[in-house]
């Protein structure tokens, strides 16, 4: 899990892009559509039931979120999907449950170490 | 000897660790009641976390940072939802900004600790983890409930 406890805050501010950048169904389709092989946007605007305008404005969010990449190929902007954000929003879990594991562990060593109430020093 | 396990409920975006310790239910108490104990198992090794503020009470707060190897700082809260010890803590706990007052529109996630002491001074904690409903948890969850997502990444997978 991006670990929301241990991840610097500037971390933090980039998975609150990543995360309401995914809120939005279109969002996560196109992303899912490019992280399969690149496309332009116009590509993209023609799948979408809304305007060229309203896609590259989805677009944009998730090139701000980093969860795409856009270059250019002659006269097209073409956008491909950016494996390791979508990667991070993944591990946000699995990070939470091993800071979790260490918590446990740290506890049961301190129990160990110290069987009796108030014993710690 | 410690068995943990986890058990996670995506429709209720919530993670419960299962834990039982061999020590009495005081004892373990005194894990999260005393800041001085708390500190040493709260943060991983490589970010010590140091209470400044441990207040176990009904709408109490507690403040704290951790240290990263480079000396940055990541600053978090509590906020004690309910107390009864030895037996269970509620809070929640969030991120702080650098003056430890919490960060807007950033997800809290709600914690309810439960001990209970069984035969033989063995001590059960579970702790269960959950996330408000808009909070990125639930976008995770979506994000993966979409097969062709997971078909893009499982392709990565077998490229790697």
């Amino acid at each position: 899990m991006y670990n929301h406890m241990v991840v610097h805050k500037k971390n933090d501010q980039k998975a609150d892009k990543l995360f309401h950048a995914l809120s939005d169904t279109t969002r996560r389709s196109i992303v899912t559509r490019c992280l399969q092989g690149d496309h332009t946007v116009s590509e993209l605007a023609r799948s979408y039931p809304m305007s060229f305008a309203a896609v590259q404005k989805h677009v944009a969010v998730l090139e701000r979120a980093e969860l795409v990449t856009k270059h250019r190929r002659g006269r097209e902007q073409l956008v491909s999907g950016n494996v390791q954000s979508i990667r991070c929003a993944f591990d946000v879990l699995e990070q939470f449950e091993e800071l979790w594991r260490g918590r446990i562990e740290r506890m049961d060593q301190i129990l160990t170490q110290h069987p009796k109430q108030g014993a710690t020093k | 000897m410690t068995v943990i396990d986890v058990s996670k409920d995506y429709e209720a975006r919530t993670l419960t660790f299962f834990a039982e310790f061999s020590a009495p239910i005081k004892r373990v108490w005194q894990l999260w009641e005393d800041p001085r104990q708390l500190e040493r198992w709260w943060g991983p090794p490589t970010w010590p976390a140091t209470f400044t503020e441990h207040e176990l009470f009904e709408g109490g707060t507690m403040k704290y940072y951790m240290t990263g190897p480079e000396g940055d700082q990541s600053r978090g809260w509590w906020r004690v939802i309910a107390v009864d010890p030895p037996n269970s803590l509620e809070f929640e706990n969030g991120f702080a900004d650098e003056t430890g007052a919490p960060v807007k529109d950033s997800p809290a996630m709600n914690m309810l600790v439960t001990l209970s002491e069984g035969t033989s001074g063995v001590t059960r904690m579970v702790v269960q983890s959950s996330y408000p409903t808009k909070a990125f948890m639930d976008k995770v969850m979506e994000m993966r409930m979409e097969e062709g997502m997971k078909g893009a990444l499982s392709q990565i997978d077998d490229l790697l």
